[in-house]
């Protein structure tokens, strides 16, 4: 089926398969491939992507469901060069390790702002629970996220 | 001139990247030329745990859309291969015969595209007639069906067996006034990197197997690799891209990676291959799982004269790393950092139809310390001691010369009470103790508990050391490569700031190389917290060296005696004593030396003996005695790793450990049913610890130095894991303390808090 997705402010049309996932037309149909799959129960939140601004875990909604709308990935995060405020926040904090998480990670950390601009250590470790990471411990994405929030 | 960067907070080169467009893992290549057409790999595994295969039938499969081809170990002419750590072990890479586990790789199919392949997969139709099936390590140990039948038993490595003394029995505690015995379940865990497995393989034009590898050990994976595939040396090219977390389950190539070339040879195209995490969950090695038998003995005033363990590890349905580490690794560090005079420990590996146990951070480490650290808290509660003071009799003294424990392991560097007064008084352990003390005469629901560890470990204990390699470029940039392999640690940062702080080169024009056989082909990989005390050092001594040869070949260039020459650090160039005008950079001199094979140096540094990292951990729960429900409220860990290069970096392998400490303590667990089928092979299912159920972690700082490298640095990637799993497990154990709770298995779930307190509650307590 034909679909048109505006991904990072771009337009794309492409035809796929109904039962592509919008991860899949993400990852392999636009090989933007900064967003991660870390499983297969919608647990780990590594694809997690904005869809129309809102954080969604890429992995467990169709690309069909997207037709018309807007995306954005971590390859959208950065204007000209520079890293958003929550990007930069976590190179600061050392929010990151291997880096699989992190992009799901960051897009989730920014969701969660959008939805509480000042929010409490408690918030954002309830907020980040559908974001594994095995790295972290996720003191320092809790840091990362606390400062980008005091930005 | 301006001080060495080494022991600043210096942040991470590596991270634009990773926050940018995301790294580059294996399933990311999608412009690398080698892999253009390649078929898709979706392996058909075990739906049973141990059976003999009747027959395969893939007629249906090989109608399903997409399918190219199917094979079997037949099809591939797979042999029996023996297990390294024993022999008599034998199977094949492809299930031939029998299966022992549920998720043991039978056949592979090649799809067009990937999505292909798992429907194709579920149409091949095996045949099984079904075996008893071995879960339980005990039982297993004494059943008369055999999972590998040359063994002829199930325990398939015994510490007696190369020559280690049997324990003695209850005759060692004769002379004790207090003896107890406890049997503990440190249980089996699943690493869970959250990139899972994947790789590709292909054939380069020139009969090459060139294979990109999730690893952490590219060149141990090369020479697995090329023995598989009996290909001769030089044949075989491994390529490591960036690497989504190993914690030591991604060592060893498995089954599937080592077979991979093979299927690409036989297909004639190149492969790639991702698994799903639910095949992750049952084919990526786990880790920990023993049974722990413990008595430990001493004097009604404290002090343990006598500690006896026989560990029971189960090995899985294979002899892999798992089935070594409690010889290895748990035994040697039995008494941890207790003087005790006796001590015994015997260890028995047995073959279940389970998920192979292979290494898994801290590996045999983390047992240990949970072992004696439990019995010492046992012994503790037996004579009405505080645990905190009952290790404070026990614990070995300060010493900056070697010292050995009873078991024969010999330590380089310790203070280890230091580091306990250090975390007891930045948690308040007095205060603690009397808030725990006004809600146990309140009768509060809410129950306090503390948990104190103290723990040494370890490190770098099986490799010799680490080769590394500068090259200095045209353009006066520094390539650094190294044999240590990152996935996460923050190597390229760290290896950038030794080189720095040696030639000057300033940070952002150093690189760092990894990973590539061909352009490193010497290294022992990242694992056991060896990298920078062997690795970094090696960078180090290479560095060092690469100034002196290139202070000879500025004195050339100069027309000036050597010892003439000085090295500028703060403008990275070489000139004659008090001629700073006239001057060389690092670029003068590669240009220089371009037709004389260039400006490189390259060290194999030969490393002093492992390095013990300590320290001292205090963990704060709440207990829900209606409930059962555990919340961590406090974690405050003091880990010695020496000297420190990048406190950043520390802090960060300290929290990451202390997390998967605590998760093994709080929540984790494989578990399978009575028939060997995985009930937490999945993320859903299995309960991977997230942010909502750890706090923010105190981390309390101590320099040691080892005098085993000239970094002084000791390993510092799994001491985290280390110290927390039982100062964790001991606080909730603490909480319930007054209702007469000695002891409660790992993981204190819940449901087993609450059974354990309803136990109390019947005896009446």
């Amino acid at each position: 089926m034909k679909l048109s997705i505006t991904v990072n402010g771009r337009s794309t049309e492409h035809d796929v398969e109904p039962r592509t996932l919008l991860v899949h037309y993400i990852r392999e149909t636009l090989q933007l491939t900064g967003t991660n799959v870390g499983c297969d129960t919608s647990s780990c939140g590594a694809c997690t992507i904005h869809l129309d601004g809102e954080a969604v875990k890429s992995c467990t909604i169709l690309a069909a469901q997207a037709d018309g709308c807007a995306v954005t990935t971590i390859e959208g995060m950065s204007k000209d060069g520079v890293m958003h405020p929550m990007q930069q926040s976590f190179m600061e904090n050392h929010g990151l390790q291997c880096g699989f998480c992190t992009p799901g990670m960051v897009m989730a950390a920014v969701g969660l702002l959008n939805e509480n601009a000042n929010p409490t250590e408690d918030d954002i470790r309830i907020g980040l629970e559908g974001n594994l990471c095995r790295c972290t411990g996720y003191h320092n994405i809790v840091q990362s996220v606390l400062a980008a929030a005091k930005k | 001139m301006a001080g060495s960067i080494l022991g600043n907070r210096v942040l991470r080169k590596e991270d634009p990247k990773f926050l940018t467009t995301g790294g580059v893992y294996v399933d990311d290549l999608n412009s690398e030329p080698l892999l253009v057409g390649a078929l898709h790999a979706t392996f058909v595994r075990s739906t049973v745990a141990h059976a003999n295969i009747a027959n395969i039938d893939i007629a249906d499969a090989l109608e399903s859309p997409g399918v190219v081809a199917i094979y079997t170990a037949a099809d591939l002419d797979l042999q029996p291969v023996s297990a390294t750590f024993n022999p008599m072990a034998k199977r094949t890479l492809l299930a031939s015969n029998k299966v022992r586990y549920v998720g043991e790789p039978v056949a592979v199919v090649l799809t067009k595209l990937a999505n292909q392949g798992e429907d194709a997969a579920e149409k091949v139709i095996i045949d099984y007639d079904t075996l008893e099936v071995l879960i339980d390590i005990e039982q297993a140990m004494t059943s008369t069906t055999h999972i590998y039948e040359e063994c002829g038993s199930n325990v398939v490595f015994d510490s007696t067996a190369i020559g280690m003394p049997d324990n003695t029995g209850d005759a060692m505690f004769a002379d004790c006034e207090v003896v107890v015995k406890g049997r503990y379940i440190n249980q089996r865990v699943a690493p869970c990197p959250l990139e899972v497995r994947a790789s590709a393989a292909a054939w380069d034009t020139d009969g090459r197997l060139i294979q990109w590898m999730s690893t952490q050990h590219a060149q141990g994976a090369r020479d697995t690799i090329q023995k598989a595939n009996s290909l001769e040396a030089g044949q075989i090219r491994v390529i490591t891209p960036d690497v989504g977390g190993g914690f030591g389950a991604k060592i060893a190539a498995y089954p599937e990676e080592l077979v991979l070339g093979a299927v690409a040879k036989k297909a004639g195209l190149p492969i790639r291959w991702l698994e799903t995490r639910s095949e992750s969950m049952t084919a990526l090695g786990h880790g920990r799982a023993q049974i722990q038998y413990v008595t430990i003995g001493g004097t009604k005033a404290g002090k343990v004269t006598a500690y006896q363990m026989h560990v029971l590890q189960d090995s899985g349905a294979w002899v892999d790393l798992g089935a070594i580490l409690a010889p290895f690794m748990t035994r040697p560090m039995a008494s941890g950092v207790y003087d005790i005079p006796k001590i015994e420990v015997r260890t028995t590996s047995i073959a279940t139809n389970t998920t192979p146990v292979v290494a898994y951070r801290g590996a045999g480490r983390p047992e240990a310390t949970a072992a004696i650290e439990r019995a010492m808290d046992m012994f503790a509660a037996e004579i009405g001691k505080d645990a905190a003071e009952v290790r404070r009799i026990n614990l070995i003294p300060k010493f900056l010369e070697p010292h050995a424990t009873s078991i024969g392991q010999t330590y380089d560097v310790g203070d280890y009470e230091e580091s306990l007064n250090r975390v007891l008084a930045a948690a308040d352990y007095t205060k603690l103790r009397a808030e725990q003390a006004a809600r146990r005469a309140s009768g509060s629901v809410k129950q306090l508990g503390i948990g104190v560890s103290v723990y040494v470990e370890i490190t770098a204990g099986s490799s010799a050391g680490e080769s590394a390699k500068i090259e200095v470029t045209h353009d006066g940039r520094a390539v650094v490569y190294t044999g240590t392999s990152p996935h996460g640690q923050g190597h390229v940062t760290s290896w950038a700031m030794i080189a720095s702080d040696q030639t000057g080169i300033p940070m952002d024009k150093i690189d760092v190389v990894w990973g590539d056989t061909d352009l490193v082909p010497k290294g022992g990989g990242t694992m056991g917290s060896r990298s920078l005390q062997q690795g970094g050092v090696a960078v180090h001594v290479a560095a060092g060296e690469l100034v002196e040869q290139a202070r000879k070949h500025a004195a050339r260039l100069l027309e000036a005696n050597e010892e003439d020459v000085v090295f500028d650090k703060e403008s990275a160039s070489f000139h004659v004593t008090g001629t700073p005008a006239v001057a060389k950079s690092w670029a003068d001199l590669s240009i220089a030396l371009a037709n004389d094979g260039g400006l490189v140096q390259e060290t194999d540094y030969v490393a002093h003996g492992a390095t013990f990292p300590f320290g001292a951990h205090v963990s704060v729960v709440e207990v829900d005695t209606e409930t059962g429900q555990v919340k961590m409220l406090r974690h405050v860990a003091c880990d010695d790793a020496g000297k420190v290069l990048n406190p950043l970096l520390l802090e960060g392998q300290i929290h990451g450990g202390i997390a998967q400490g605590a998760a093994q303590a709080l929540l984790e667990e494989v578990r399978y049913d009575g028939d060997g089928n995985p009930i937490t092979s999945n993320f859903a299912d299995y309960a991977f610890i997230s942010a909502a159920e750890l706090p923010s972690f105190e981390v309390i700082h101590m320099e040691t130095p080892t005098p085993r490298n000239a970094l002084g640095a000791k390993g510092i990637g799994e001491s985290g894991t280390i110290g927390s799993t039982p100062a964790v497990q001991s606080a909730v154990i603490d909480a319930l303390a007054h209702l007469g709770v000695r002891h409660i298995d790992m993981p204190t779930t819940a449901e087993r808090v609450w059974s354990e307190i309803q136990k109390q509650k019947a005896k009446g307590n």
